[in-house]
């Protein structure tokens, strides 16, 4: 039986929009509305969905750089969701062994800091090494990650964007995570260079023992990286398997029509699109009931005003959608 | 005039960018043409010269900082790196039309967007100001934004990136052009939107009887839309030839690396994953390019004379043309 590292319950991020002189709350925007998941020890569980669905804000509510409105986070049993009742040790461990892998290696990156700089501080300020220890930790995790000690005393500029990205990963390596969520660490790369960057992590999280939170957009590489896979629309996960069923037995409307959205690179292959109409709805005013229902091929008559619940259809595979009601999964049974 | 001859001929174009780092070949000596109602793909990475190949066809390099030192752009014949810049503004839009990456910062915050299409038919087709914003209307009609009548008078910042990008190719459509260029239109799009996007410039396209080059990073892409591919590396064309070639029996190094590089939706099995495979290596500073090849530093099969070069484009077949060393003897 495998440990569960985190669980997110009901999890919601709401941010309120001013207006006016007296900057009054005009309305929200809903851009993480009940969010469920757990991550188990050394599991990549990848979020997929496209701009606005809530992907990222899920991954910053997890690192505590966003406030949840609700719901609660569970790290290895402990409710964290509340930083102020944490005792400081408690704290500083939380942020230790969660770290993150940001999209942009340009900008998340100090300039002024060199390379050997940006490793060694997060692992001084929580003191986890002395002097000369320090210092052969730095040119370890260096190596480790592609590049040389040497260049250890060059600035971000100086570096392409894939070694960049390399750098952003020994910076959240330092610290000897037990979680890394790594938002869309792949989508800012050349193709050539994509690739070594995934072969770099997942050798990475078998060596260190990690898991992973991988938030992207793009299908084949989440499939190719994540054990299991949650798809999200619109703050809300409407799918949820393991990496082969999402792709060989989508369930929900929305996640057919986004793998079938995906281009294939081989000339020879038989396109069967299904087109979603329309844009994406703004997550300041979702639409009612099922929030996909006004792009759905599927959508009946229960679906504009009738939310449907995750639930669960057998082999930790689970939908939100209400083609699938409760007694599909005892027929399938 | 002659239908079997090319529409765009674009023959041993250099460009290169001065800057106070030295001189970057951004395109060197790159040569190809383009069919009537062609779908030519050009891919390569960032910085492989692509986007300024498409600049420099359209004549809009910011010059003095960069210029086309050498090379031919013939339309139908015509040079058009010879003609004069009014004269070239009258084909700008009007027989070879853009699109670009970003709508958002190519369309104008200030115009409505019925106006800014308006502006096409006055420019080229001396029409007036209310002909000219009722064609804009049919316009957005057949790029299938909803209530267009409507949506003409809405700003570019009213738009979504989708409804932005089809503004974009009404105004590229306009004045019915035979060369449409699309330098990444769907690169900022999601996938549900970029997929829209495709089927209508494919559906458009055969409407009004266009040549399209698209320029774009994205492999599956090309797969999916063009005839003919043109894969590109440091400024210059590696490897060209009809799509099922380059995707099936591709002859240069990086190409074929670059095809094994990217994971493909499906095909990881349960029992467990390939590691992908990798390109070593980074694509090269155009301000110091390799002596010779500029792949050689990161090819699995380099050889002496790499290091050296010059290497001539070999043809494999009429179609099937490939840069490299490896290919000289035959």
């Amino acid at each position: 039986m495998s440990e569960k590292l985190l669980t997110v319950n009901d999890l919601k991020v709401h941010f309120s929009v001013k207006k006016g002189l007296f900057s009054k709350t005009a309305g929200y925007v809903y851009a993480v509305d009940g969010v469920s998941l757990t991550l188990e020890k050394g599991e990549t569980l990848g979020i997929v969905g496209e701009s606005g669905c809530g992907k990222t804000t899920v991954g910053m509510a997890i690192l505590h750089l966003l406030k949840p409105t609700s719901g609660s986070i569970m790290y290895q049993g402990k409710d964290v969701s509340r930083p102020s009742r944490l005792s400081p040790p408690e704290w500083r461990k939380l942020k230790k062994e969660i770290q993150i892998i940001f999209q942009d290696p340009y900008s998340s990156l100090n300039p002024r800091m060199t390379l050997h700089k940006i490793i060694r501080d997060p692992m001084k300020l929580h003191g986890m090494y002395k002097n000369r220890e320090l210092d052969e930790r730095v040119d370890y995790l260096i190596e480790k990650v592609g590049l040389s000690p040497e260049q250890g005393n060059r600035y971000p500029h100086e570096f392409s964007g894939g070694q960049r990205q390399r750098i952003g990963i020994a910076r959240a390596l330092s610290l000897n995570p037990k979680i890394i969520i790594a938002d869309e660490p792949v989508s800012a790369l050349d193709v050539s260079i994509q690739a070594q960057i995934i072969n770099l992590m997942i050798d990475l999280q078998e060596e260190f023992e990690l898991s992973f939170i991988f938030i992207a957009h793009d299908l084949a590489v989440v499939e190719h990286m994540c054990d299991r896979i949650a798809v999200m629309y619109l703050g809300k996960i409407v799918e949820q398997s393991t990496y082969t069923d999402l792709y060989h037995h989508p369930n929900h409307p929305y996640t057919r029509a986004l793998l079938s959205a995906i281009p294939i690179p081989d000339p020879r292959a038989i396109r069967k699109r299904a087109i979603l109409t329309g844009d994406v709805p703004s997550p300041r005013h979702p639409p009612s009931g099922c929030s996909f229902h006004p792009r759905c091929p599927d959508r009946f008559d229960g679906c504009d005003h009738c939310q449907p619940e995750l639930r669960d259809m057998g082999g930790s595979h689970s939908v939100a959608c209400h083609l699938y009601p409760e007694n599909e999964k005892k027929r399938e049974s | 005039m002659d239908d079997h001859e090319n529409l765009l001929d674009v023959q041993g174009l250099k460009t290169y960018f001065y800057t106070f780092d030295g001189v970057a070949r951004a395109v060197d000596n790159v040569s190809f043409d383009l069919n009537k109602g062609e779908t030519l793909g050009i891919v390569g990475e960032s910085g492989s010269g692509k986007s300024v190949t498409a600049l420099s066809i359209m004549r809009l390099i910011p010059e003095p900082l960069g210029k086309i030192v050498h090379g031919r752009v013939l339309l139908n014949g015509k040079d058009l790196l010879k003609i004069s810049m009014n004269d070239m503004r009258d084909i700008m839009g009007n027989r070879i039309s853009m699109i670009f990456q970003e709508p958002m910062t190519s369309l104008n915050p200030l115009f409505a967007v019925g106006d800014q299409i308006s502006e096409m038919y006055i420019r080229h087709m001396n029409l007036n100001k209310k002909e000219s914003w009722n064609r804009s209307v049919e316009m957005l009609e057949k790029v299938q934004i909803p209530s267009p009548g409507k949506r003409a008078h809405d700003y570019p910042h009213q738009l979504s990136g989708g409804m932005r990008q089809r503004v974009m190719i009404a105004m590229a459509l306009s004045c019915n052009p035979e060369i449409l260029i699309a330098d990444e239109p769907t690169t900022a799009l999601d996938v549900t939107i970029q997929a829209q996007v495709i089927d209508l410039m494919m559906k458009l396209k055969d409407d009004f009887d266009a040549s399209i080059l698209m320029i774009t990073h994205d492999l599956a892409v090309i797969a999916e839309i063009a005839q003919r591919v043109i894969v590109m590396y440091a400024g210059r064309i590696v490897e060209q030839g009809d799509v099922y070639t380059i995707f099936e029996n591709p002859m240069h190094p990086y190409t074929r690396a670059l095809l094994k590089s990217i994971p493909k939706l499906g095909n990881r099995s349960t029992s467990g994953r390939e590691p992908l495979h990798v390109i070593k290596g980074i694509v090269p500073s155009l301000y110091h390019l390799p002596a010779g090849c500029s792949f050689y530093p990161r090819c699995p099969e380099a050889m002496d004379i790499c290091r050296t070069g010059p290497i001539q484009m070999v043809a494999l077949d009429p179609t099937h043309r490939v840069r490299c060393a490896h290919y000289a003897t035959h």
